[in-house]
């Protein structure tokens, strides 16, 4: 069991970091992108630090058509289920968008990559506005619009259009998780049948942007619910995380903040297992501030620009880190989500810098306690929501 | 001169949800734990055989309004399952079917270009096409297709997919660090497809995978599916596995690839076979028996019966006489989200023929259900098994064949021991890989990008 003032600690992957330059650092492996072994490796990594779980990254439109950035991506769902027999104990929450696909294949393949990990399976969903991403699909078209002016209410009506899609899309991926009991297979040889069909479910969604029937074609994950998570930074994604994830991840840019998002995103809460709230950080790590620093100011020169990002970028050193997270921990959040700048460098520098640093401060487990992701999470296994309903 | 001998090509099919997979049988195992795939997966390789293949089915099966709850119920997502068997396997091809009707291109090309990838080049993709509101119901863009549209949106899906992977040559990522060149053409991937079915673009987010696409697979019978076969495909999952009908078959479609100016050589024809192993011929033929009243239970046969007379017969004993009401004609409304019904054609002619056969051998109704349904491909000791395979494909029955065991995930053992060695002594299947991709494995020629079109 997690001991209440241990913290969560997670990462991002993102390619081979979140700096634009990131893939030009000497022991950076850009070539290697969209191989097996590259990203076994790097969650291998992570898992060595007894981190809760690794984000994937993902979205269907190339990151851009400059030259000198890393370009193309594989589909996060697979690189995690490719890495899942290979890891033993870290949770694997690969980026699926929303927008553009099936809440039915959606379901089963995080289902299945539950499966395959024995448990260890979530989602991060994200809601997609972009007309250049719809294109790549040509079933919808979105407006050209400045998405960060909150304040257009073309903007404002488009975004609560997605993110209620998004939480339909969500309800649905969760009752077909749940549309087979956890007892349907019977393999009952004197009847002849292989399961009770008394606890099989339709899940019979209806709602306004698309109808699902049920039951899914795979059974309950091993979790039950795989873990639901989501990215926010306003009004309208809190209520998603609050209504249908178990973790949010936030972008404060002090512990103020970090209060506040957390009681906005708990008063809109009205499930009853906790929500966990992750604030999530860009880091650049080094041995001493002037060589983080120094990291950094190499790798925006390379790029052409400063680095900034919608997250708090934090350059220094483990120590000084961990002093902030225990800072922000203290503000109400569960845990954070660190975006390595680059990989490997700064992700080692978090498996084998930070986290001994704040197993000294008694603040990060020393072991998996846990075989599941839900129970890193201190989450419990759910009973399926038809169980006992007995209807067809 | 004595023509060289033919290689044989050898497949295995992960039990599947249908009555051929016998769950009853105390040494089945999950179907749908990924450790039961990983065991199927390791026999495979450990046979050194081209590829692992997974069905997929989009809704559960009905009879009588009702899930159908005789069979194997359940099974995982195609692509998952398949990335997750990468990470366990080296050389093993990676086959999933894939639906062309409830998916898009831009994900499904996608998809696959990932899994090929992580695999290192083994990734392949059986085509098909479904058309009905019943397993539109679990999609969001629904569905129904006419039967003559079908084709024609699943070709076109392909020749999407296609130009998605040809938008990318191979060649564009350099990843220099020294000068800070990633990528030699910042327009890599870039695509417009304007066409009925299909209006996209931009650009392309996987770069080119090891085979540069998916082998393609295709399983439909029809003449349009033949066509569509000699036109696109690189494997044909054939459902003629014996001597005369394959011989047929295999003339019929090689003979349609000069038109699209294609060799022989590059579409292989693989039925799907069953299989009972024995140490004597004798031994064998007694286990099939046995093997097949276990796909055939009372219930099963029940509702085998029930499925061509169109209405519910659950009031008849499985071991009395057939029915001697006639099937009902109307609409199908009995079973629904299977593909063996679509094939009665002509309900009252086939029942004509079944009550004479039960008459004239004396058969109940699960006898009955039995000998039409469930008879193995090859039953026999080892050597039996082993010689009839190889006579089938030097006599241009088949290239090899897409062997479905009926035991989850041990039901691949005997034949990886017994019938994979004397294949390899009589020098006809490989005793190594010697490729990497599943491509060299079947011998296709490696796909330059200007030669997809």
């Amino acid at each position: 069991m997690t001991a209440p003032t241990h913290m969560h600690l997670a990462v991002a992957l993102d390619g081979v970091g979140w700096h634009p330059a990131a893939w030009r650092e000497p022991r950076a492996r850009p070539a290697e992108l969209y191989t097996g072994r590259y990203w076994t490796d790097v969650i291998a990594e992570a898992e060595r630090g007894l981190l809760d779980f690794v984000t994937i990254e993902d979205g269907f439109s190339l990151q851009s058509s400059r030259t000198d950035r890393v370009a193309g991506r594989l589909d996060a769902v697979l690189i995690a289920a490719r890495t899942a027999p290979l890891t033993r104990h870290i949770g694997l929450i690969p980026t699926v968008v929303v927008t553009h696909t099936e809440p039915f294949h959606v379901s089963k393949a995080i289902a299945t990559l539950d499966y395959a990990s024995n448990g260890r399976a979530g989602i991060r969903v994200r809601v997609s506005a972009s007309p250049a991403e719809a294109a790549l699909f040509g079933r919808r078209d979105f407006p050209r619009l400045n998405l960060a002016d909150r304040d257009d209410p073309a903007v404002r009506h488009l975004v609560t259009t997605l993110f209620d899609e998004a939480a339909d899309f969500v309800e649905v991926v969760r009752r077909l998780w749940d549309s087979w009991d956890d007892d349907a297979e019977i393999r009952d040889a004197a009847t002849g049948r292989f399961v009770d069909r008394e606890k099989l479910h339709y899940i019979d969604f209806s709602g306004d942007h698309f109808s699902v029937k049920g039951p899914s074609i795979t059974p309950r994950p091993v979790q039950g619910q795989p873990v639901v998570s989501a990215l926010g930074h306003a009004a309208v994604p809190y209520r998603l995380i609050a209504k249908g994830a178990d973790i949010g991840y936030v972008t404060p840019r002090d512990s103020g903040q970090a209060r506040q998002i957390v009681a906005e995103i708990r008063a809109a809460r009205d499930a009853p297992d906790p929500v966990r709230v992750f604030g999530d950080l860009v880091v650049f790590l080094g041995p001493s501030e002037a060589a983080a620093a120094g990291r950094k100011a190499r790798l925006d020169e390379l790029a052409g620009a400063a680095y900034t990002s919608d997250a708090t970028v934090f350059t220094g050193t483990p120590a000084r880190l961990a002093d902030l997270l225990t800072e922000w921990q203290r503000a109400g959040l569960s845990g954070f989500r660190l975006r390595p700048g680059a990989v490997p460098d700064d992700l080692e520098a978090i498996t084998r810098e930070l986290v001994p640093e704040l197993q000294r401060r008694g603040a990060f487990r020393t072991a998996y306690e846990a075989d599941t992701l839900r129970g890193l999470l201190g989450l419990r296994r759910p009973a399926g929501r038809y169980a006992h309903v007995g209807s067809n | 001169m004595t023509k060289q001998a033919k290689q044989i090509h050898l497949a295995a099919h992960f039990p599947g949800v249908n009555n051929t997979t016998v769950w009853s049988d105390p040494k089945s195992g999950s179907h749908i734990e990924f450790s039961s795939f990983e065991r199927f997966a390791r026999t495979a390789e450990r046979a050194k055989f081209d590829f692992l293949f997974l069905a997929e089915g989009l809704r559960l099966r009905e009879q009588n309004g009702k899930i159908y709850d005789l069979d194997v119920v359940g099974r995982p997502d195609t692509f998952t399952v398949l990335a997750a068997l990468a990470a366990v396997t080296d050389r093993l091809g990676l086959a999933g079917t894939i639906n062309s009707t409830f998916n898009e291109p831009y994900e499904v090309a996608r998809q696959f270009a990932s899994l090929d990838h992580l695999s290192g080049g083994r990734a392949a993709w059986n085509v098909v096409t479904s058309w009905d509101a019943f397993t539109g119901e679990n999609f969001r863009r629904g569905g129904y297709l006419p039967q003559e549209a079908r084709y024609e949106r699943a070709r076109t899906f392909l020749r999407t997919a296609w130009e998605l992977y040809d938008s990318w040559h191979g060649d564009e990522i350099i990843a220099d660090k020294e000068s800070g060149v990633f990528l030699i053409r910042g327009e890599a991937g870039r695509f417009e497809h304007r066409d009925a079915h299909f209006d996209i673009s931009g650009q392309f987010n996987v770069p080119r995978s090891p085979q540069g696409r998916p082998v393609i697979f295709q399983a439909g019978d029809s003449e349009e599916g033949r066509e569509f076969a000699a036109s696109s495909a690189d494997a044909i999952f054939s459902r003629h596995g014996t001597l005369a009908e394959g011989q047929v078959f295999y003339a019929d479609v090689k003979g349609r690839l000069a038109r699209y100016g294609r060799a022989p050589d590059q579409l292989l024809i693989l039925p799907a076979a069953t299989f009972v192993l024995g140490d004597t011929d004798a031994e064998a033929a007694e286990l099939a028996g046995v093997v097949r009243r276990q796909q055939v239970s009372g219930q099963t046969a029940i509702a085998f019966l029930e499925q061509l007379w169109n209405r519910d017969l659950s009031g008849y004993d499985p071991d009395g006489p057939l029915p001697d009401v006639d099937p009902d004609l109307g609409e199908h409304t009995i079973a629904r989200g299977r593909a063996s019904v679509r094939m009665h054609r002509d309900p009252m002619a086939i029942a004509a023929q079944w009550r004479a056969k039960a008459e004239a051998e004396k058969l109940s109704i699960r006898d009955l259900i039995i000998e039409i349904t469930a008879r193995q491909t090859f039953v026999g000791s080892a050597a039996t098994v082993a010689g009839a395979i190889n006579e089938l494909v030097q006599a241009d029955a088949s290239d090899g064949f897409i062997l479905v065991p009926h035991i989850t995930p041990g039901g691949l053992d005997e034949f990886a021991d017994t019938v994979v060695p004397l294949l390899q002594e009589r020098g006809v299947f490989r005793s190594e890989y010697e490729g990497s991709t599943l491509r060299e494995h079947l011998g296709l020629d490696p796909l330059t990008t200007s030669s997809a079109f």
